[in-house]
């Protein structure tokens, strides 16, 4: 019995010397992929769509499947702290983020973990502006009507938007900036009980995705969208807010991709970077995202990089002052 | 009459196959502490990408149903609830099996589950249309009623003393304010950075109930099967019986699809809310929390009624009617199919193919579900020790695997182990949880109706304005008016006897 004991554990202790991670044979065994969000939600979702083609043998992707894993909590933090501090650097461990809303976090709260320096991008899949919502029966018909009432009755109009400092509610602070009038947010725990407050009626509008507002059509009129041109698959006649004259950037554009820890090898982050935006180009996944109403943006790491860091600094200018 | 085009879709043979696998799978997922029907389903989703939408959707639909049901196996013989939609069928399904009448709570619990189940299913197929606005009707002040409604709930909820029952809702309630503020964005007690996900109600469900039952089997190193003799009922008894208690059936199927269609709410509250409803209407108060059989068929019709219902929004407006309806949203979203009248017209053949499919399980699930009743007697009979063991492993596992996060494992271990210590002292477990699940509730309609009514005329106005708000609270005052009145009533009548 000892001496069966002993063969295991040699045979274990093997097996772990064997899984010290040598870049040229990167990956040898499956990538986990945490996501920040429940299963189900449109991070999880999207993530499993464009990892899906990972270990497909006939393409030259990644020859290793990649595995979801989900630590929701707190808006994202909990996942997010955790892969920040307790991530291996060995690149078997990678994140899905979501900006607006982790660069957000990180400028207004104390104890989150994570920021734009610790963290290395890889390439972004996807890129859902929000856009301004109003309930099929409104009043408003176009976005010049709300800033009139807006100005006239300061503080009545309601949004619903995800929460807070998430894509959402950076776009209505931006769009009660330009618009000068004082206007109502209402946080609501995810993006669709916020379009269910609009659709109901129990808010006057509200900021929301586009691809949930994209499907929600029979319910709700579609006012504007917030980003810098118009989204031409599905949206073609919306119109943005900068050609309604609200000075709105792409500031609240909710980014999705994969990141790696810092000080995961420059050569795997390297190896990645060329392997993956491949991968999300793949046509099958393309096809799956289109079916699912997903916006795709895919964009290499230097892109992604350019793009956190501008983030940053727009963000930092706009939560001045906001902190909770 | 439009499904009944489709009903033949149902019986080829590979989606025959795939009801009758969803629907095994399910019962023993459900059965596995901290498998919740939404984990279930949720885990299950990738595996739909390589199916045809309608096996896909087959598949979700028929785990989803028994995942639902299958938590009762363990409420009933281990004392500990699946999920927390079998919360109130723990209070007299254990107590029937430490009576040696496990076979028959099971019976009970699956004839009953499957009446509601119908029921539900049936308000599906037919009020559809009807019902499709209702679930926009519901507001934040609306949602904080009926959250106090589920609070009044937890007074009568502990059968032995209110005031320990108010007590633990309160603790319940307190728990379920740690962590991050979805609304405000404030946190609160988080002393430890693993708190700031807050307590996760999975975690918390399976050490309250869990932990306490391992403990207590270890201090008395007693076997069940040497307490009792097996009691001998034939399922042909059951069935009878369970179909004459019209009355518990009717609460509870009703009580469940009205609370289906309720965005949001879900099965948990409709167990025990219908649970609370049957208890005070019935003739033998004195009986519930013993083994009254009426305690399980409320409660189980139910909680399987809510499920038809909750998707009567999801498949409408795309608005989901439970936690599960949820994430049942994105299995319908890989196959592009898109909630709203598309679903009824150009995926008309997928969606009452689905919904077809749904009514078929119910009876797949009674048919297994009877089964695994008969095999119920060898659980009851493993030795305690290995019991312990094995429902110790079960924990753990389970927990860790709602968000993989060792934290929530600790949490568990920590509620589990106070709690036994708690029950000591007379109090139960049933009114923490129910706490935990009403506080955010609660507590995140109010703040957004608070937002809301400072644009319009304050607070007040905006809770206690429209038939809506007014219909819940006088549920929640007669509720709680019943309950004194039945309260002072035992009373008066102990004192003359």
């Amino acid at each position: 019995m000892k001496k069966l004991f002993l063969y295991f554990t040699f045979i274990l202790s093997f097996l772990s010397f064997g899984s010290v991670a040598q870049a040229g044979d990167y990956p040898d065994r499956p990538i986990s992929v945490t996501v920040a969000y429940n299963p189900g939600g449109a991070t999880d979702f999207q993530a499993r769509l464009v990892t899906m083609m990972a270990s497909h043998p006939k393409k030259d992707y990644l020859g290793q499947p990649i595995v979801i894993v989900n630590k929701p909590g707190a808006g994202g933090k909990v996942g997010w702290n955790w892969f920040a501090t307790k991530a291996r650097k060995d690149g078997y461990d990678l994140a899905a983020y979501n900006i607006p809303h982790f660069v957000s976090q990180s400028i207004v709260f104390d104890d989150t973990k994570y920021n734009i320096d610790n963290l290395e991008p890889i390439a972004n899949w996807g890129a859902d502006p929000a856009v301004l919502i109003v309930g099929k029966d409104s009043p408003f018909n176009s976005v010049a009507d709300m800033v009139k009432f807006a100005k006239a009755n300061p503080g009545k109009v309601t949004f619903s938007g995800a929460g807070k400092f998430v894509g959402h509610h950076i776009a209505f602070l931006q769009f009660q900036k330009a618009s000068g009038a004082k206007l109502t947010y209402v946080p609501h725990t995810g993006g669709v009980p916020a379009l269910t407050a609009v659709k109901g009626g129990q808010v006057m509008a509200g900021f929301n995705n586009l691809s949930d507002a994209f499907r929600s059509q029979n319910d709700i009129k579609i006012l504007a969208i917030a980003d810098l041109q118009r989204e031409k698959t599905f949206l073609p006649n919306v119109p943005t807010l900068k050609e309604e004259g609200l000075d709105v950037d792409n500031s609240s554009v909710n980014f999705r991709g994969i990141m790696a820890p810092k000080g995961t090898p420059p050569e795997i982050i390297e190896f990645l970077a060329a392997k993956v935006p491949l991968m999300f180009n793949d046509k099958k996944t393309l096809g799956q995202m289109k079916k699912g109403g997903s916006p795709v943006r895919i964009m290499n790491r230097a892109e992604v990089q350019e793009m956190w860091k501008a983030r940053k600094v727009s963000l930092t200018k706009l939560l001045a002052g906001l902190k909770p | 009459m439009e499904f009944l085009n489709y009903f033949s879709n149902v019986f080829t043979f590979g989606n025959i196959l795939i009801l009758i696998l969803g629907t095994v799978g399910g019962l023993l997922l459900g059965a596995a502490p901290g498998l919740s029907p939404t984990m279930a389903v949720a885990l299950l989703i990738p595996f739909t990408f390589k199916m045809s939408p309608e096996q896909g959707l087959i598949m979700l639909g028929a785990v989803y149903t028994a995942t639902v049901a299958g938590g009762a196996i363990s409420a009933i013989l281990l004392k500990i609830p699946g999920a927390p939609a079998n919360i109130a069928t723990v209070m007299d399904g254990y107590p029937m099996a430490q009576k040696g009448k496990s076979k028959e709570a099971l019976h009970y619990c699956f004839i009953s589950s499957f009446v509601g189940g119908i029921i539900g299913i049936l308000v599906l197929i037919f009020f559809t249309p009807l019902l499709a606005n209702v679930a926009l009707k519901f507001g934040p002040s609306h949602m904080f009623w009926i959250a106090i409604f589920g609070v009044t709930v937890i007074a009568t909820l502990d059968s032995n003393s209110i005031i320990k029952g108010l007590f633990s809702g309160a603790l319940g309630l307190w728990l379920a304010t740690i962590g991050y503020d979805s609304v405000l964005g404030v946190e609160r007690f988080v002393f430890n950075p693993i708190f700031s996900g807050g307590i996760n109600i999975i975690a918390a469900l399976v050490g309250l109930f869990a932990i306490p039952q391992v403990l207590s089997m270890l201090e008395k190193k007693q076997d069940l099967s040497d307490q009792f003799q097996m009691e001998k009922k034939s399922l042909f008894q059951s069935m009878k019986y369970n179909l004459s208690r019209f009355k518990a059936l009717t609460i509870g199927s009703i009580t469940g699809v009205i609370i289906g269609l309720i965005p949001g709410a879900g099965g948990q509250i409709a167990g025990l809310v219908s649970y609370d409803q049957i208890k005070k209407v019935s003739k033998n108060k004195e009986n519930f929390g013993k083994g009254e059989p009426d305690g399980i068929i409320a409660a189980e019709s139910a909680n399987n009624a809510m499920v038809g219902p909750s998707l009567v929004p999801l498949l409408t407006l795309g608005v989901p009617g439970s936690p599960t309806a949820a994430v049942l949203l994105g299995g319908l979203l890989i196959h592009g199919m898109f909630p709203g009248p598309n679903l009824f017209t150009i995926y008309a053949e997928t969606t009452w193919t689905f919904i077809n499919s749904l009514l078929v399980a119910q009876f797949l699930m009674l048919i297994f579900g009877l089964y695994i009743s008969g095999l119920a007697k060898y659980v009851i009979k493993t030795p305690v020790n290995y019991m312990a063991a094995a429902i110790t492993i079960l924990a753990i596992f389970g927990t860790y695997s709602v968000q993989h996060n060792f934290a929530d494992v600790m949490v568990m271990l920590f509620l589990g182990v106070s709690m036994f210590f708690l029950s000591k002292f007379g109090f139960t477990a049933a009114p923490i949880v129910l706490g935990l699940i009403l506080g955010p509730i609660a507590e995140t309609n109010f703040s957004q109706a608070k937002i809301i009514a400072d644009t319009q005329n304050g607070i007040f106005d905006y809770l206690t304005i429209g038939p809506l708000n007014l219909t819940i609270i006088s549920l929640c005052i007669l509720s709680i008016i019943y309950g004194l009145f039945t309260e002072i009533k035992k009373k008066t009548n102990d004192k003359d006897q």
